[in-house]
């Protein structure tokens, strides 16, 4: 894994600095992290590393991007991913969102259906399936973390991580991470209510992975959710909660690494 | 100095507290019964009253959904004063602008008031605590935004005289025109609180604005004070601006029964909240959440739980005794933090029953106030402020 080049700039993007991280060489892939950005550490992307490109930008208020006032939600970086695109000349791209960055590719796929040459998405949030009085993702601020943890978990104990022993700059990622996924996520609760309408303009083969466990959005909505997006594929990985590359990296990878090539 | 009858309008026939893990937000409303929630509110508004009969100035507050509070609605609790007092003035502290949504509407029910009241009403803002965030939903990044946008809407609703358009951030209005105006000229004093935000305390100062800061240690109320005092502006506001500092407060004939009823009110502090709602994401800056992963921090009232009484009353947190000894408390914190102007007392909380809470207020306003009273502003009075 250390022999993966790794390199991060600064881009300025529709005039926000947008943090930019290079990963591996052959062919391109766009890779939008998750809220936790837990990805960023998985062998997952060091696979993908191997063969391809990752091109892997930190939304604005995450890692080191800016977060300017004007910025609501993915609608809105969805745009400034768009026009990071047109600057590093990406079109047609493989495209993997995680969780929250699942959210903002569909946003783009559906503002710019040829941006994406396929799609992949792994518990993503972004749309309302049920009515006003269904909770379609559980309420992650308003319950006891440790009941999140657990919402979010197969495995409780890989939820744990030791912040003593990191770095004043990792912390304060972490802390930026959170207020920012707040920002966005807030009201409307984890969607974009316009979204789900848009979501037949996506053109690109889409392949959608859920954690049978993920207790925070349950595979119900996941299906739910496919079957908006036109001719999109659905697979479960056992044994996985809400970050199914993460706890079960190998089964993932079996369902994924075909698909994206 | 000015002194202020408080209290939260508490609910305090629970389950023994530590069977319960929240007070706030997300406790189930099975443990509210409206008869007793009925006496309740007729019982502080009484309170209330009687305060203002013996001398004493009102302060009425808000929070929602919690057993802490009933005052859900602090201008429908300073309407019912303003309608049934005569003497003393009323302060809503706060309206929570940031939370409401609505500064328009704020600005109407404040106007209102101040002429029913014949000019008696202070307004305070909050930007509101964490728990509050979840009640409304607002989006706990961008509150203090909130807050501002709302105040300088309200003044401007006020002051202005004729119909105007305002389309901002938060608030959009094409044709705003006031009915009533304000009775107090060129609008009621505003209030805004705060802990530990410094930029705010001075963006108040230099508006002329009164600054209230409650249940804090005195070295860092000193701090907050001389932040506001190196920033104050007079705009000739009614009032004159001017700091304010809340501590629990109980008075007794004999230092005994002083501490049982100082114990009472410790109640207030006990109030637990489940940790998610104590420092929702964004609620405070990036650095106090890099220290609160840490560990170093865990939500802003926190740090006053679980201190002794004898800490608490050293601290000016608490103050309780005989009317000698909480005269000389007052005095004492007030040197301590460079002089201050507004004395708001809780002297209810918790299980603290009627007669001992009218004893106790009633004590206070006929042998310590008058030891306090001409204890010197902070600053020279504006004409207006004097006049009053």
């Amino acid at each position: 894994m250390s022999t993966i080049a790794k390199k991060s700039s600064t881009i300025k993007i529709s005039g926000v600095d947008i943090e930019v991280e290079r990963r591996g060489s052959g062919s391109p892939v766009l890779v939008l992290y998750g809220e936790e950005a837990l990805e960023l550490n998985s062998p997952v992307l060091d696979q993908w590393a191997a063969k391809h490109e990752l091109i892997i930008p930190s939304p604005p208020g995450f890692g080191h991007s800016e977060r300017p006032e004007w910025i609501a939600g993915p609608d809105d970086i969805a745009y400034i991913y768009l026009d990071l695109c047109d600057t590093l000349g990406l079109r047609n791209v493989p495209i993997v969102g995680f969780g929250f960055g699942g959210w903002i590719a569909f946003e783009m796929a559906t503002k710019d259906p040829a941006i994406a040459s396929k799609i992949v998405v792994v518990d993503p949030f972004g749309v309302k399936i049920g009515g006003p009085t269904d909770r379609d993702v559980q309420d992650i601020w308003t319950l006891h973390p440790q009941t999140v943890a657990k919402l979010k978990w197969r495995d409780v104990e890989k939820s744990k991580r030791d912040y003593s022993k990191m770095s004043e700059d990792e912390l304060s990622i972490i802390a930026r991470n959170l207020e920012s996924f707040a920002r966005f996520g807030w009201e409307p609760y984890m969607h974009n209510p316009n979204l789900r309408r848009r979501l037949n303009r996506v053109k690109a083969p889409t392949l959608f992975v859920w954690g049978a466990n993920d207790g925070v959005i349950t595979p119900d909505y996941g299906k739910a959710y496919a079957a908006l997006v036109p001719g999109a594929k659905f697979e479960t990985v056992a044994d996985a909660g809400h970050y199914p590359h993460i706890e079960q990296p190998d089964a993932f990878a079996k369902i994924v690494n075909p698909f994206l090539g | 100095m000015y002194a202020w009858h408080f209290t939260e309008m508490p609910y305090p026939y629970l389950p023994p507290l530590d069977t319960l893990s929240t007070m706030r937000v997300n406790l189930p409303n099975t443990h509210y019964d409206p008869k007793i929630g009925a006496d309740l509110y007729n019982r502080y508004l009484d309170e209330y009253m009687i305060a203002s009969e013996v001398g004493l100035n009102m302060l009425v507050n808000e929070h929602h959904q919690t057993a802490t509070c009933l005052d859900v609605a602090a201008p429908l609790s300073a309407a019912i004063l303003a309608r049934q007092t005569t003497k003393g003035r009323i302060c809503i502290l706060g309206n929570p602008v940031a939370n409401r949504n609505d500064p328009i509407r704020i600005a109407e029910e404040m106007a209102m008031i101040d002429n029913i009241s014949r000019g008696r009403l202070d307004v305070g803002y909050v930007r509101g605590v964490p728990y509050e965030i979840f009640a409304a939903n607002t989006n706990p990044t961008q509150t203090v935004e909130r807050l501002w946008e709302g105040i300088d809407l309200t003044v401007l609703a006020w002051t202005k005289t004729e119909p105007f358009n305002f389309e901002g951030r938060f608030t959009h209005r094409r044709t705003i025109n006031l009915w009533p105006r304000p009775y107090q000229t060129p609008h009621p004093a505003i209030w805004i609180t705060g802990s530990s935000d410094l930029d705010s305390i001075k963006k108040a100062a230099s508006r002329g604005y009164v600054f209230a800061t409650f249940l804090q240690p005195y070295d860092k109320v000193k701090w907050m004070f001389d932040g506001y005092r190196s920033q104050f502006v007079d705009h000739g506001l009614p009032g004159g601006g001017g700091t304010a500092y809340m501590p629990l407060m109980f008075t007794a004939d004999n230092e005994a029964d002083a501490e049982k009823g100082a114990k009472e009110l410790l109640w207030y502090l006990a109030a637990k909240a489940e940790p998610q709602f104590r420092n929702p994401p964004g609620y405070v800056n990036v650095a106090f959440n890099v220290s609160a992963l840490r560990g170093d921090y865990s939500g802003r009232t926190d740090a006053m739980r679980t201190k002794s009484i004898e800490f608490l009353k050293e601290q000016g947190v608490l103050m309780y005794g005989t009317p000698d000894s909480v005269a000389a408390q007052v005095k004492r914190f007030y040197d301590k933090v460079g002089g201050f102007d507004h004395l708001l007392m809780m002297q209810q909380a918790g299980t603290l029953d009627h007669a001992t809470t009218v004893k106790s207020m009633t004590l206070f306003a006929k042998e310590v106030y008058p030891q306090i009273k001409d204890l010197a502003r902070t600053r020279p009075l504006n004409a207006q402020a004097a006049a009053e």
